[in-house]
């Protein structure tokens, strides 16, 4: 298999270094005064939806400090400090500087920044949002720490590359054949949201693939479901059950955020509900297979999971997962039928491991539904029997070789 | 000469001679129970049994009161068994509750073991011909001073210590002379607890026992329409099914069994759902109808003046919400009933069950065993209720119950949502020159008492209706409590408006109107300062006398470090004080906390303390508790509120209703215990929740620049409130 | 179904699915582990399974057929108290008592697997465990003691 780095190599030899060049630094700003508290408040609401904290603030770090390891195929990246800070955070920055970052992935000083910071999605905002998202930031507590050192063995100029073959700059260009919801949801989704960097897969030089869009991913060794008319998702999705998921983190007859996306969700519970609709409406829209095939979905999934409650199959399920799991969520103290779970009907079974050990638990301090850690509880082989079980539950072919997935999760490569 | 030298060298007021014995008040519970026996028997073995009528509630009230009981009796403490609340034997002591247990019993059983000790060498000096004076005792004897010894189980007879008390007791109160009074003594209870001993009415054990759940309703006030019992009596295990009016319960010989029965139970039942409840709890309080009484400066004028602030501060209901669900085991057999509780009021229990079950009170025994952590009224006696209706119908099987953690969230009392408000004016000088505060609340207290206090005595076809509550007089109080500041303002007026009507379920929760009323108090107090430019420690002190309050506000100010602190970014320290009740415990706690306006964590990284209750009979029990009750209030402030919607409550477990967590416990406490040999005994275990809070509130405030006067401090409202 | 309990076989006879917590209590009369949600929320019924700390009250008796099981009483006896029940007597480290035990088991897992384990990883072992009365700073002590008793510091 060719390394990441060796394809880039040989890519910028055959471009000839072409569209590679950085661009020039921009003077430092002055540093900012104050801004108008109804701009730092919509800079606040898109900051959430873009979930700025989720890669700039390291676990126990100050928010918005950095310092938050981002691991890709091409080593590990740390999110910066976007406080203001002015020496170590963007104090300095000039909202022309800061722009320019967000759209075309360059720093204040003309070097190219790695695209695991999504400007390929950021490049979509508006001049106004930008600005919002500015003053909200510029208002932050500074805090002085150092950025961590990249270890990602690419060069900035072989970004430079990448870009001129994957990355388009531009604002987003509303849809006239739409409504005016979709085309908001289109906008957030596919700019702050950046939901494609997890939810699209990525060729092996990282890029999304633009015709595979919204065909799932992976991102820390979750994988992150399909949006799109392949969709894993047993029910699928409707406007209100994805609005209530993205405000509550659990949907009735869906799944409850976990792993990565439960802090997106956490996030986005700050958002307004509009915003949320709109995005919802927007990513059901995806989903383009016609209605007849929806409902036969719906219904067939819906009649696996009304059959629950007189199943018995496996006895590690039959002790510890039935007891909740076969009551359905409509009952005290229940939780989702099975067959209901995107979990089990991703093409991978690490997201259903990770939640069997781990659990799903509310961030600190805020309610919400609980799964408990069934870390310890079971061996390798009994997870794996529970996830091959599990996986026969959904009516999909069976997972491939679980039994090494299940030793290399217990090895801790996550 | 003051009172503890008085007493130490035997000054000779020991029995009045001025009054008659019977024409003066008896210390503490000895006044309702003023026979010596009723307290201890020294049996002819030499063994010793002390009854006190109170609990432990893990508080460590067993020890200290086997600690004066030892110190007193001049005995080993290993020498004493100790029984407590126990209708049969103890007396009645009504219930452990409001910090009450020392004063009361603790005061009680200092002079009954005393006086005990002065009959028994009494009786030897009779004996050996030798003069009282002469004769001390030590380790269970009397000896005289050349080697003559008297075991005290050879003195014992003819009822010797059925006597009444006397007024007055010559104590052994010499520090010099004590072993075990004012030492940290090991708890008696904590090795059994912590090697897998019995320890809990949740471990009892009877032959034959066997396990109930009951089918609680979906929400207040829901009949059982209908339900199909068929299927769930047929499941293997199941022995019987309890039905009266909506009151349901499964019977099964193993507890897994009949937690599973239970739920299968509930699918197969339907009620009917009326109540509703409020959709804004604290416009609902407001409109409520009240009973308003001014308890403080009926004539003091409002405040006025240049300088005028006010502020309006809430609380919403909150949960007990011990560990461990409530439990009780009950047997009934030829009509008599047996139930082993942990409820704070065994007597006033039996009153209540025996009303229940249409029983003679002297037919139904309560024996207190422990529970787990008990901060008011819990479930405890609603659950031996259940107990004790399922026991009837197996009659001769000891039936045991615990409730489920939902039906625990879902049904034990709250401590009730509360408004309180603030109008105060600063003169001059920057000193209050009037203040006037109202408080709303429901009652803090539904204890029974009355069968009408039992959830499942509301649902059985013939129920009892809950007794129309009533507020707690001062000085006590309830929603009232401490709402009298102890500064001594000018003019100070305060009105408690006790609002009868109960949307939720309510009764005490630790600390009962202490903990909202001083939160507001010492918050408000800290805005005043701010306006008059005070640092809030200064503030206090130069207006308040009590010398006491004054020592435990500069001792924790000084442990602080309060006047060197040096603010940083995104850090605060807060300040706060109260007298528990105006009667019981001094405490005084400085913080410093931290908190991120972005994800609106709280975190308190060191927390002082400094108390004063009188004579610390246990230090170390003095500081636990203290500490405790800090953490506790840092739960119930930073986190804690009982959720609901128009028709349930929702939340109904530990992911819906969090508490506080390992991650959000300080890195440093301190807890400086000042002792006063010789004063009496103030209450503990509810002296830090109120200032805990206050602290906090003033720390917050002191963090961010912004004052949160709602609770709970949740990271959800402190991401609104503090980017507002 | 046979369990091996604190290195003793037990013979039981009940459901598979039976929690581990019911059988412990029920059938072998171990006070040890309590139940205090039944949910894996709170950990007072914590037990340990191969050394690691389990809720027993979810955990049902078929997976654990032939995993070492270990519960306080494992850890001592009140005549011969363990170092980690030394420490927490030692040190006081309790009000009701009742979550207690889950919490010693819980540290127990991290001291035998990291006996120098820091006050601040004792602290986020704990996370799982829940104590309503406020004896954190206690506990926390207690375990640190306990670590240097089994490193053999006195």
């Amino acid at each position: 298999m060719i390394s990441g780095v060796a394809l880039l190599t040989a890519l910028a030899i055959v471009t000839g270094f072409s569209g590679c060049a950085s661009r020039g630094a921009i003077a430092p700003g002055a540093q900012p005064q104050s801004f108008p508290r109804g701009q730092v408040a919509k800079g606040a609401e898109l900051a959430h939806l873009g979930n700025c904290l989720g890669c700039h603030t390291a676990v126990d770090g100050k928010p918005y400090a950095g310092g938050t390891p981002i691991k890709t195929p091409f080593g590990t990246i740390y999110g910066t400090n976007i406080t203001p800070d002015a020496d170590t955070g963007i104090g300095r920055w000039s909202l022309e500087a800061f722009t320019r970052a967000l759209r075309e992935g360059v720093d204040r000083d003309g070097r190219h920044l790695y695209p695991a910071f999504p400007y390929d999605h950021f490049t979509k905002v508006t001049d106004e949002d930008i600005a919002a998202l500015y003053a909200f930031l510029m208002t932050r507590e500074p805090v002085r720490q150092e950025n961590r050192t990249n270890r990602v063995p690419i060069p900035r100029a072989f970004v430079g590359v990448w870009k001129s073959r994957y990355f388009t700059p531009g604002v987003y260009q509303p849809d006239s054949s739409r409504s005016a919801e979709w085309n908001r949801g289109a906008y957030l989704v596919q700019g702050l949201g950046h939901c494609g960097a997890c939810h699209t897969p990525r060729n092996k030089l990282g890029a999304e693939e633009k015709d595979a869009a919204f065909a799932g991913g992976e991102v820390e060794r979750w994988h992150a479901p399909a949006l799109n008319a392949a969709s894993p998702s047993p029910v699928p999705w409707t406007v209100e059950a994805l609005q209530q998921y993205l405000r509550h983190g659990i949907a009735d007859l869906h799944a409850m955020s976990a792993g990565p996306m439960q802090e997106v969700t956490h996030d986005l519970s700050n958002v307004a509900d509009d915003a949320l609709r709109a995005m919802a409406t927007y990513i059901v829209s995806l989903d383009t297979r016609s209605d007849a095939e929806r409902r036969q979905h719906a219904a067939a999934a819906l009649e696996r999971a009304g059959k629950m409650r007189a199943m018995q199959g496996n006895t590690i399920y039959d002790g510890a997962c039935a007891d909740c799991h076969n009551r359905g969520r409509a009952e005290e103290g229940g939780a989702l039928e099975l067959p209901l779970g995107t979990a089990l009907t991703v093409p991978t079974p690490r997201n259903l491991a990770y939640i069997i050990r781990d659990g799903i638990v509310p961030p600190e301090g805020e309610r919400g539904s609980w799964m408990p850690a069934f870390a310890g509880m079971l061996t390798n082989e009994q997870l794996t029997d529970l996830l091959i079980y599990l996986r026969a539950l959904s009516g999909q072919s069976a997972w491939p070789d679980v039994a090494r997935e299940v030793r290399n999760i217990s090895r801790g490569d996550q | 000469m003051n009172r503890r030298e008085f007493i130490a060298t035997g000054g000779a007021l020991i029995v009045s001679f001025a009054l008659p014995a019977w024409g003066q008040k008896l210390p503490g519970a000895l006044d309702k129970e003023p026979l010596l026996d009723a307290w201890l028997r020294v049996g002819a073995d030499g063994r010793i049994t002390v009854f006190t009528g109170k609990a432990e509630l893990g508080q460590g009230i067993k020890t200290a009161i086997l600690q004066i009981a030892a110190e007193q009796l001049a005995v080993d403490m290993n020498a004493i068994e100790l029984v407590t609340a126990d209708t049969a034997l103890t007396p009645n002591e009504g219930y452990t509750a409001g910090s009450n247990s020392m004063k009361d019993s603790g005061t009680a059983i200092l002079h009954a073991a005393a006086q005990a000790r002065e009959i028994l060498i009494a009786e030897a000096a009779k004996r050996l011909g030798v003069p009282a004076g002469e004769l001390s005792a030590q380790a269970g004897e009397v000896r005289t001073r050349d080697g003559r010894r008297v075991a005290y189980g050879a003195l014992v007879q003819n009822e010797l210590l059925h006597v009444r008390a006397a007024p007055q007791s010559k104590l052994i109160a010499r520090i010099a002379d004590r072993k075990y009074m004012g030492k940290p003594v090991a708890r008696v209870d904590i090795p059994a607890k912590v090697t897998g001993g019995a320890a809990y009415v949740h471990d009892l054990r009877l032959p034959d026992m066997v396990h109930a759940r009951v089918v609680r309703p979906p929400s207040y006030g829901a009949k059982l329409k209908s339900v199909e019992m068929e299927p769930v009596a047929k499941m293997a295990g199941v022995l019987k099914i309890v039905r009266d009016g909506s009151f349901l319960a499964v019977v099964a010989a193993r507890e897994w069994i009949a937690v599973q029965a239970m739920r299968a139970l509930r699918t197969h039942a339907q009620w009917e759902e009326t109540r509703k409840l409020p959709r804004d709890i604290y416009a609902t309080l407001a409109q409520l109808p009240s009973q308003d009484s001014v308890i403080a400066g009926a004539d003091a004028q409002p405040p006025q003046g240049a300088r005028l602030l006010q502020a309006e501060y809430r609380r919403p209901y909150q949960l007990h919400g011990a560990i461990g669900p409530a439990c009780a085991v009950a047997r009934y057999e030829n009509g008599a009933l047996t139930i082993w509780t942990h409820s704070q009021g065994v007597y006033p229990l039996r009153g209540a069950i025996s009303e229940l079950m249409s029983m003679a009170p002297e037919r139904v025994h309560c024996i207190h065993l422990e529970g787990s952590g008990c901060y008011g009224h819990n479930a405890a006696d609603d659950v031996a209720a259940d107990a004790a209706l399922v026991a009837r119908a197996v009659p001769g099987t000891p039936v045991r119950v615990q409730w489920m953690r939902e039906d625990e969230h879902a049904w034990e009392p709250y401590g009730p949502a509360m408004i309180t408000k603030v109008r105060a004016a600063l003169d001059a000088s920057g000193n209050v020159a009037g203040w006037q505060y109202d408080v709303w609340s429901n009652t803090h207290s539904s204890r029974p008492g009355k069968a009408g206090e039992l959830a499942a005595a509301w649902s059985l076809e013939r129920p009892f209706p809950p007794s129309p509550p009533r507020p707690i007089p001062q000085p006590e109080g309830g929603g009232d409590r401490n709402a009298i500041p102890l500064y001594k303002f000018p003019a100070t007026r305060v009105t408690h408006h006790f609002i009868p009507e109960m949307p939720l379920r309510v009764s005490a929760l630790r600390a009962l109107g202490g903990y909202m009323n001083v939160f507001s108090i010492e918050s408000f107090v800290d805005e005043l300062a701010g306006a008059a430019k005070a640092d809030p420690v200064a503030f206090r002190l130069r207006q308040l006398d009590d010398p006491r309050a004054r020592d435990v506000i500069r001792f924790a100010a000084e442990r602080f470090g309060w006047d060197a602190y040096k603010k940083q970014n995104g850090r605060g320290r807060g300040f706060a004080f109260a007298r528990y009740k105006n009667l019981a415990a001094y405490c005084a706690l400085a913080m410093e906390v931290e908190v991120q306006r972005e994800t609106g964590e709280l975190r308190v990284l060191r927390v002082v303390a400094a108390v004063d209750s009188g004579e610390a009979v246990n230090p170390d029990g003095i500081r636990n508790q203290i500490e405790g009750g800090i953490l506790q209030s840092l739960s119930w402030t930073t986190f804690e509120a009982v959720m609901y919607n128009d028709a349930r409550i929702t939340s109904r477990d530990w992911g819906t209703y969090p508490i506080l967590r390992f991650s959000h416990v300080p890195l440093a406490m301190e807890v400086h215990v000042i002792d006063r040999p010789g004063e009496h005994f103030l209450g503990t275990g509810e002296a830090a929740q109120g200032p805990a809070a206050g602290a906090l509130a003033n720390a917050l405030a002191h963090a961010s620049g912004v004052r949160v006067r709602e609770l709970p401090f949740s990271p959800r409202r402190l991401r609104v409130t503090l980017n507002a | 179904m046979k369990l091996d309990v604190n290195g003793r076989a037990h013979e039981v006879d009940a459901d598979p699915a039976t929690p581990l917590l019911y059988v412990l209590r029920e059938d072998l009369k171990l006070n040890g582990a309590k139940f205090g949600c039944g949910l894996g929320q709170c950990g007072a019924c914590t037990v340990l399974a191969d050394g690691e700390a389990i809720f027993s009250c979810i955990t049902p008796i078929s997976v654990v057929q032939g995993r070492r099981i270990t519960t306080l009483e494992g850890l001592g006896t009140a005549e011969k108290p363990g170092p980690m029940q030394r420490a927490f007597i030692e040190l006081q480290a309790a009000q009701c008592g009742y979550c207690i035990p889950g919490m010693m088991m819980r540290a127990q897992a991290l001291l035998e697997h990291k006996p120098a384990a820091s006050e601040a990883e004792i602290r986020a072992a704990l996370q799982p465990n829940l104590c309503r009365c406020g004896t954190h700073m206690r506990i926390v002590r207690a375990a640190v003691r306990a670590g240097e008793l089994m490193r053999g510091k006195s």
